[in-house]
């Protein structure tokens, strides 16, 4: 197979299990959350948390 | 319009779509705004771990003032807001520990060996980089072992965070661009000898400093990538039968709360995946891409570089976006801390990369 046929496969594979993962995960998890404001300034709550600095 | 372009625009608004369909339309807007940070970074080839070579290598210090440019402006942005509505927007501030200026070390001299950073990585990966595509898994992994190890590399002791902000948004705005200054003027006798400034890394450093103010309008923190990826990585572990409920980090709030959700619920997860297809979109924009495998060897160092990145990470209270840029434009002093130990860990980290072969570009 040459460079560009496998690049292609490749890339293939991986955006087609990259969304395969998330909708799986997406779907087999029900869980209710309230829904936030669309923009978090000016909505008067406090962030989720999850944050890399450790919050 | 070519047909190509019309795929990747309408591929983009199926992103958005679905992730505002499953999550919300805060969780959209943040999808939104990851591809734009995947397009930039890309378009420009806005990377820290290239520019830090280059100035490491050939003392070209273009790369690092296009950084300190993007800091500037960010920060300028950013603190003002921080101040004014500190209960809803939320900077990123963290203690000054040991596993800080450790981490941060390990982290600079890993990101020389993968060739990206934390962003680096991500949207080198969305291009297609099959040396990004090999890290990414091994980069989730450790940010996911490190996250679990966190607490206890924090309980070997510091410094309490130091939040510049106390003193108000001015001076702390003044002390955080003195900061950058100062760094550009210690390298300005290099930027005369290096040429005219690209004007793509201008254009980068003033898209992303926008991109970023964005982010911590619409998210209510600052911009960041780890978290996220480790979160992949407990996602995976989880799946795989593992109970996190006695883990130090992952069994307690609001970490467990992350990991028990959707992951299309989580801030970062959301606007990585934005930053991923972001950056596809951005290389297949004006022709296909094609590339070569690197060697065996090489993607075998990648990829073990990749846990090291993913580990020192979360050791480090995050990566080059979560801890130095949110960290400065929080105006907490860790965010500094991490430059300085990560800049001199890529300084070994360049060594070790001349030993090996060079890796392959998009």
């Amino acid at each position: 197979m040459d460079d560009a046929r496998w690049f292609r496969r490749a890339t293939a594979i991986f955006w087609l299990a990259f969304t395969a993962l998330v909708l799986l995960d997406a779907l087999a998890i029900r869980t209710y959350r309230p829904e936030p404001p669309p923009i978090a300034l000016g909505s008067g709550q406090a962030p989720g948390g999850g944050h890399c600095s450790g919050r | 319009m070519p047909i190509r372009r019309l795929l990747l625009i309408a591929g983009a608004l199926a992103l958005v779509f679905a992730v505002t369909l499953l999550a919300g339309l805060r969780q959209g807007l943040l999808a939104l705004l990851g591809l734009g940070f995947g397009a930039v970074l890309q378009a420009c080839r806005f990377g820290f771990t290239t520019g830090w070579r280059e100035y490491i290598e050939r003392r070209n210090p273009h790369g690092l003032w296009a950084q300190l440019l993007l800091l500037a402006l960010a920060s300028s942005l950013m603190l003002p807001l921080l101040a004014k509505h500190s209960g809803e927007l939320v900077g990123a501030v963290a203690p000054l520990t040991l596993s800080l200026v450790l981490g941060a070390f390990l982290f600079g001299a890993a990101m020389q060996l993968t060739d990206g950073c934390g962003s680096g990585t991500l949207y080198k990966a969305g291009a297609g980089s099959p040396l990004s595509v090999v890290v990414l898994p091994t980069f989730a992994l450790g940010s996911f072992v490190g996250a679990s190890h966190q607490p206890a590399w924090i309980a070997l002791g510091g410094l309490p965070p130091v939040d510049l902000l106390r003193y108000g948004w001015p001076l702390a705005l003044a002390l955080t661009l003195g900061g950058c200054a100062l760094v550009a003027i210690v390298t300005l006798p290099q930027a005369r000898a290096a040429g005219p400034w690209p004007r793509r890394w201008v254009i980068g450093a003033v898209l992303l400093a926008l991109l970023a103010a964005l982010h911590l309008i619409v998210a209510g923190q600052p911009w960041g990538i780890v978290y996220g990826v480790g979160l992949w990585g407990a996602k995976a572990f989880a799946a795989l039968g593992w109970n996190p409920a006695a883990d130090p980090f992952w069994g307690v709030a609001p970490h467990a709360a992350r990991l028990a959700e959707p992951i299309v619920y989580d801030v970062t997860s959301v606007t990585n995946f934005g930053l991923l297809y972001g950056a596809y979109a951005a290389s297949r924009w004006r022709a296909p891409v094609t590339t070569r495998l690197p060697s065996a060897r090489r993607l075998l160092v990648a990829a073990t570089a990749g846990l090291v990145l993913g580990y020192s990470s979360r050791m480090a209270f995050g990566c080059n976006v979560g801890a130095f840029l949110g960290g400065v434009t929080s105006a907490s002093l860790h965010g500094w801390v991490w430059f300085a130990m990560a800049f001199l860990g890529s300084i070994l980290g360049v060594r070790l990369r001349r030993r090996l072969e060079a890796p392959a570009r998009i």
